[in-house]
């Protein structure tokens, strides 16, 4: 019968158990995954099962490790994302977790921009870690990136985007994320990338500010390459912090607009 | 003459520019983008830039937090 063994096709004797599997294949696992699920090595196995064999601690090589991510993605996903520039600017609350969820989806390619440095404030609710205060947060950020997904390849820049810079930072990416955290950076950012490149998307963020509902953060197409997450009306202000929740619902509405542009879906529908 | 504004018909005086359009609006150039006639463009051309009978014009205001 045939089996998948850490994602690899095996071929197993009928009614042969998982330690059998194991024994054969990774004597050293200390853990058997069987369909997703912990299993003994007593455990019979049929035809079809995916097993993974694990040792804790044991980082995988790098076409193990391809195989066991990729395993993951909806069929067709990893194609359509591997090869992918994304441009991300702002590495904040929105900037950091869109970065994120972006490895983690199998995006190839982040160029990520910011000037600033990870501060104890940000902790609140952007995606870095005591242990990296007073770091550059491009840095910090592509240290993580690289702990999640070795093979998402970063480009760190840590500067201030102007009118004058951003073509050269971000002239290889296919999309532009805008992730700042001022209003007047944005619209700059959003002018100057869409006046070099009016053929590219813009996925842009505008109104995640304190606990409102979940459900006002929507994804809208605003212009005819301009995506924006956001309630569109909640501004960071005193009595009215940046929270973690929220941010976090825009940024992953951002994210997953990348992922739709990226197969070819309209991000604000369902068609 | 009259343009679209953010999907609504609007009465404008002909030779009117998109920046004394926002300036009756209330609307702060710093805070916005504009889209006319589906290209985005920047705050620079703003001024320059008038508007005629059937122009499509999309304006969309920011707020600040990332």
């Amino acid at each position: 019968m045939q089996i998948t063994v850490n994602e690899q096709n095996h071929t197993a004797q009928a009614n042969e158990t998982a330690g059998s599997v194991r024994d054969r294949i990774k004597a050293d696992a200390d853990l058997i995954i069987v369909n997703g699920f912990p299993a003994s090595a007593e455990t019979l196995l049929n035809n079809g099962d995916q097993v993974v064999l694990i040792r804790r601690g044991e980082v995988p090589g790098a076409d193990e490790l391809d195989a066991l991510l990729t395993a993951r993605h909806t069929p067709g996903v990893h194609e359509a994302v591997k090869d992918a520039t994304i441009g991300i600017a702002g590495v904040g609350g929105l900037g950091s977790a869109i970065a994120v969820a972006l490895a983690r989806t199998g995006v190839g390619h982040l160029i990520i921009a910011d000037f600033d440095i990870v501060e104890p404030s940000n902790l609140n609710r952007q995606q870095y870690f005591v242990d990296q205060i007073g770091l550059p947060k491009v840095y910090a950020l592509r240290d993580t990136l690289a702990r999640i997904n070795p093979h998402v390849r970063t480009t760190a820049c840590h500067l201030r985007l102007n009118p004058a810079n951003i073509e050269e930072v971000f002239g290889h990416a296919q999309i532009l994320v805008e992730a700042f955290d001022l209003a007047d950076q944005k619209v700059m950012l959003i002018e100057t990338f869409a006046a070099r490149f009016p053929d590219r998307s813009i996925v842009t963020g505008s109104g995640m500010a304190g606990f409102g509902p979940a459900n006002s953060i929507r994804t809208q197409r605003v212009a005819n390459n301009l995506y924006l997450c956001g309630d569109g009306t909640t501004a960071a202000a005193p009595g009215t912090g940046l929270m973690a929740p929220r941010v976090g619902v825009a940024a992953h509405h951002q994210a997953n607009a990348v992922l739709r542009l990226l197969l070819g879906k309209a991000p604000e529908d369902e068609a | 003459m009259e343009v679209t504004f953010n999907g609504r018909a609007h009465e404008l005086t002909a030779g009117t520019s998109i920046q004394e359009l926002l300036d009756q609006l209330r609307l702060d150039c710093l805070q916005v983008v504009v889209e006319h006639n589906h290209n985005i463009i920047t705050r620079q051309r703003l001024a320059e830039t008038t508007l005629n009978d059937g122009d499509t014009l999309e304006v969309i205001h920011f707020v600040g937090g990332g």
